[in-house]
């Protein structure tokens, strides 16, 4: 299977580790993660104007670049993802937005919405099959009590985002037992960590971890698990820091029993 | 050549206003076969009607065109008017200036031209109608009822009453429906199977009425007044006859696992069963896909017990086919599934239930004997939250567009036995707007908040959070107040949106009853015919129809007999004169006709026929006049032109076309 | 067109919207996790637009409040998107007036050594031109 790749800014820094489990699981897994040539960052937020063409014009020169390669756009982060699918549906459906995009970029054929985005996590799901990824978990974790946190950014609007359930969503608790965890469902898990709002106001991003942490650990959570950089930094440093987050890929990583050669790089 | 006389109608100023009335008449005037032309301000009123009766005998008219609303409103009342007058009311022809024109244009020149333009058409058209005259058909005394909920027993009660037959169709093993399920009934709070059972019992001992349960209607041919019905008698693998009632089977039955209908899913039953002790008939039914017999081949412990030796395992479907001259649709509804409202936790908790459940919890025969309890761990609940509008009044597409209609007197009611029966017990109900317009409706909802203490709060729901005690986290607005309420509750109601009964789409199209986009039939006219299905013969009983409460759904089931009963009443019915005709010199005999025609109305013969003094036996199309209702598709599909439809011949419309286009 | 109006129409046409669909029901406010922050609540933010009182509504300390969860997006029951009504207020604030609520004087003192590239970029897109 061979796939183009978004890394996307954050995994290239701060979420480092992100992206590092998540080549060497892909390594373990047979998917080849074919990373875009020149990719630009995708802005961090969808831009929600109807009428903004210029921030969105990144998104679709990687949108483009992988329709050439006549491959799927690979995403990692939950932000990126996000702004990706949300421009790609534009493309695909409003019209105007086509036009003057199309117009801007110049392209040798017009870009209309062709290419698939898909998230990691979709990949293990809908091409791997979790099923089958199970069978290659060398180091199963033992039944540890993981909360699944979503946040906002995958899920909503589940119209677009196409991701799975907005409002009870089962991916990630499917991916943990498949790596051999076993899944705890709170309420707080697509509730929202607060976002950007955290650079000035951390006391209300704090507000809205604590009770996603107090919500997980409520219900018996050891751990939380998220694919967001943002939903990370948020819960690790404005939380009450009760769990330990993680990111999906690590702990794939290690039930693929390839942690070690990521840490030791 | 005609003499044809143009009546011009001013419908007070719903034409007049917009369509230059008297330059109308000026104008048709000048056409062929014209000899009058006239216009009055109420062409429909008795007044109008003796003008039109006095120019047919003074002026001696052949044929007569009304420009007035559409045929749909007046087209009989002016057919018998002419034909009072000694003219055959086929010879009669409505040009609609008023929905086609005057209502849809503002520009009075334009809408002049245009009225011009239709009453040429329908000139053109009279010019060339012929006299017809309706058959006869016989009329069937005995109807159907689809469904044996409240609406189908009263409508079959009524009917009976009258002296007439009728049967009932239900498909679950017992009749009684949605309002057996029911603990109390508003705005009076008398118990719902006070008032039910009785008539149960009553359309069981009816000597006209007769039941069909754990059946369905199959398949339907025919037309008003002589319809042909297959239904299929499912196979209930006891012996209807033998079995006493007595209920041992249901005791002895080992199979145990199987949710309960009745009680929604909140326990279970046997697999052999009656759904609830006061079913009618009190005969069980064995659930094949439950059954251990049925399943392994081993087991047979209610045949064992069975006294009366009425348990028949070999039992087969039965189909019955039976004649009626009317049938009544009254096939009710259930609630929504909630799957795409998650933010209300009806699928991760227990104690988030519906509205219809709590029926069954608050009831004494359910499934926690009446009392009130959380389903998670028996405990008896503190605050009881209550959401309304849920999946109701949605225009995305998670939801319904329609109001529901009956939640906010039915949560209105569960606030306030709940605080009548557990006066420690709290009750908090958030509503978009309480809806109450019906006789002591909202004096029962003001009973509750005055009297009862029940809490109302304006505003929607966003969220409910289980919490790890087993409380629920109500997350919600109060929008006079302008706070997010967060709200610990042990239960939570959802007023959950009803739709149309599922099986409805297939029994519509069985019927050619037609169905709007929510799947609710549709009624002839919405105001003057609310309980006539377009198609003749079909009528339409409770909620089928629409969002509707118990008194409403009984009388509109009493209105759907009366005019079964009017039609019942009839020996012979006029059949529709405009029907197909094939012509046995251009058909060829290809069948298409046939397999266009949604009647069965087309047969094929063999025919001697002359065509140009040759003599030969050929193969050609028959129509049945009786079957045939005249919808044209055989005349478009008739490759060679030899069906044809009396009284919009296809030389006909080609002339209105000229007309329009000159 | 006086300013009033043409403001009104342009958060309108941003947006995307159609104010005329909300039936008030609240939901957008019961979901929305910023409730308590905002000075004008986002079952209110069609009213403004309706009543075309832009002023008030651009003035609002709720355009900085919004954290774009699309909650209120989600759950409304008539696809009125109050969140896309917001943004576009704050839209026209940052290009028409030029107002920030992010200055790059004020950025060191917030900066930590875990914040990840994501954010920054996010608050900049969100709370400058």
């Amino acid at each position: 299977m061979k796939y183009s790749y978004y890394p996307g800014c954050t995994l290239r820094t701060k979420a480092k580790k992100l992206d590092d489990y998540a080549r060497a699981s892909a390594l373990a897994l047979d998917i080849e993660l074919e990373e875009i040539e020149n990719w630009q960052c995708c802005g961090g937020v969808y831009p929600l104007g109807s009428d903004e063409i210029a921030t969105k014009l990144s998104s679709v020169r990687a949108l483009n670049e992988a329709k050439e390669k006549g491959q799927d756009l690979v995403t990692m982060c939950s932000a990126c993802h996000h702004v990706i699918k949300r421009v790609n549906d534009d493309m695909k459906y409003v019209e105007d937005i086509r036009i003057r995009a199309n117009n801007y970029m110049q392209l040798e054929e017009p870009y209309a919405g062709e290419t698939t985005v898909i998230h990691f996590l979709e990949v293990l799901r809908d091409r791997v099959g979790f099923d089958e990824l199970k069978k290659k978990v060398v180091n199963p974790l033992q039944g540890k009590k993981i909360g699944a946190y979503y946040g906002c950014l995958l899920l909503r609007p589940g119209k677009i985002m196409e991701f799975d359930n907005p409002e009870n969503p089962t991916i990630m608790e499917d991916f943990i037992r498949a790596i051999g965890g076993e899944p705890v469902i709170y309420p707080y898990r697509n509730e929202c960590c607060g976002g950007y709002i955290s650079l000035k106001e951390k006391e209300l991003s704090g507000s809205m971890c604590e009770k996603i942490m107090d919500s997980a650990e409520g219900f018996g959570a050891e751990m939380l698990i998220t694919a967001c950089p943002l939903c990370m930094y948020n819960l690790n440093s404005n939380g009450n820091g009760k769990l330990p987050v993680y990111y999906f890929t690590e702990l794939l990583a290690e039930a693929l029993g390839v942690k070690e050669e990521v840490t030791s790089l | 050549m005609q003499r044809i006389g143009v009546f011009v109608c001013h419908c007070g100023s719903n034409i007049a206003a917009t369509v230059d009335v008297k330059k109308v008449v000026e104008m048709v005037a000048m056409e062929p076969g014209v000899v009058h032309a006239e216009d009055y301000q109420y062409m429909c009123s008795e007044a109008g009607q003796s003008l039109i009766a006095k120019a047919i005998q003074e002026k001696k008219l052949t044929g007569l065109v009304v420009c007035s609303c559409s045929p749909r409103m007046h087209e009989t009342t002016f057919r018998k008017a002419a034909e009072r007058a000694g003219l055959n009311p086929y010879m009669v022809e409505i040009a609609n200036i008023r929905e086609h024109c005057s209502w849809i244009h503002k520009d009075v020149e334009e809408a002049t031209k245009k009225a011009v333009i239709l009453a040429r058409a329908a000139i053109a058209k009279v010019n060339l109608n012929t006299p017809l005259k309706p058959g006869e058909s016989r009329v069937t005394k005995r109807a159907l009822v689809i469904g044996g909920g409240i609406a189908g027993i009263q409508t079959a009660l009524d009917i009976a009453d009258a002296g007439y037959e009728v049967d009932i169709v239900e498909k679950t093993p017992s009749i009684g429906g949605r309002m057996s399920q029911l603990d109390k009934t508003f705005p009076t709070l008398d118990c719902s199977a006070c008032i039910l059972t009785p008539k149960m019992v009553e359309a069981a001992a009816h000597e006209k009425i007769k039941i069909y349960t754990y059946s369905e209607v199959e398949k339907v041919t025919g037309f008003v007044g002589d319809f042909t019905v297959d239904i299929r008698k499912k196979a209930r693998s006891v012996n209807m006859d033998k079995c006493t009632g007595c209920g041992v089977c249901q005791e002895k039955c080992p199979s145990k696992k199987a949710p309960s209908e009745f009680n929604r899913g909140l326990n279970t039953r046997s697999a052999i069963y009656t759904p609830f002790a006061q079913a009618i008939p009190n005969v069980p039914v064995i659930d094949r896909e439950h059954c251990i017999k049925f399943k392994t081949g081993k087991c047979g412990v209610c045949a064992k017990v069975c006294q009366a030796g009425a348990i028949d395992y070999d039992q087969k479907d039965e189909i019955v086919t039976e004649k009626y001259g009317a049938i009544v649709v009254a096939t009710g509804f259930d609630t929504i599934k909630l799957d795409k409202y998650d933010e209300y936790a009806y699928s991760q908790s227990k104690d988030v239930i519906t509205s219809l459940e709590l029926e069954r919890i608050m009831n004494a025969a359910g499934p926690t004997k009446g009392h009130l309890e959380r389903l998670s761990d028996g405990k008896a609940p503190k605050e009881m939250v209550f959401i309304q509008c849920v999946g109701s009044r949605c225009s995305d597409d998670r939801g319904k567009s329609y109001c529901s209609k009956i939640c906010c007197m039915y949560t209105a009611k569960h606030a306030m036995l709940i605080r009548d029966k557990y006066p420690d017990v709290n009750d908090t109900v958030f509503y978009i707007d309480v809806r109450t317009p019906g006789k002591n409706f909202d004096e029962f909802y003001r009973r509750a908040v005055e009297q009862y203490g029940v809490n109302y709060i304006k505003g929607q729901v966003g969220k409910v959070l289980p919490q790890p005690n087993g409380k629920l986290l109500v997350q919600g607005v109060d929008l006079l107040d302008n706070r997010q309420i967060l709200k610990e509750a042990d239960m939570v109601v959802l007023a959950t949106a009803i739709e149309p009964n599922p099986d409805v789409r297939k029994i519509a199209t069985m019927l050619t009853a037609s169905i709007d986009t929510n799947n609710f039939l549709t009624e002839a006219h919405a105001k003057l015919r609310p309980v006539e299905s377009p198609t003749a013969g079909i009528f339409l009983s409770g909620v089928c129809q629409g969002p509707k409460d118990i008194p409403e759904t009984v009388a509109q089931a009493g209105a759907a007999a009366v005019k079964a009963i009017g039609l019942l009443a009839k020996d012979r019915l006029m059949t529709n004169p405009c029907t197909a005709q094939s012509d046995e010199l251009l058909c060829n005999g290809c069948s298409t006709c046939a397999n266009v025609c949604p009647y069965g109305a087309i047969t094929y013969e063999e025919r001697q026929v002359n065509d140009h003094g040759i003599r030969e036996v050929r193969r050609v199309a028959v129509v049945n006049n009786a079957l045939c209702q005249g919808c044209g598709a055989c005349t478009v599909a008739c490759p060679s032109g030899a069906m044809d439809l009396q009284g919009f011949s296809n030389r006909q419309i080609i002339a209105e076309v000229d007309a329009i286009c000159r | 067109m006086n300013n009033v109006k043409k403001q009104t129409e342009l958060i309108k046409e941003i947006s995307g919207v159609n104010p005329l669909k909300c039936m008030k029901c609240g939901k957008c406010s019961a979901s929305c996790p910023s409730f308590n922050e905002m000075d004008i609540k986002p079952h209110q933010f069609v009213s403004y637009i309706v009543n075309e009182d832009v002023e008030a509504l651009v003035n609002s300390k709720s355009l900085w409040k919004c954290l774009s969860c699309f909650a209120c997006v989600e759950r409304c029951p008539r696809d009125v998107k109050p969140g896309k009504l917001i943004d576009a207020a704050r839209q026209l604030v940052i290009r028409q007036r030029g107002e920030t609520y992010l200055s790059p004087d004020e950025i060191p003192q917030l900066l930590d050594p875990e914040i990840p590239q994501q954010l920054l970029v996010s608050a900049f897109r969100k709370y400058r031109r």
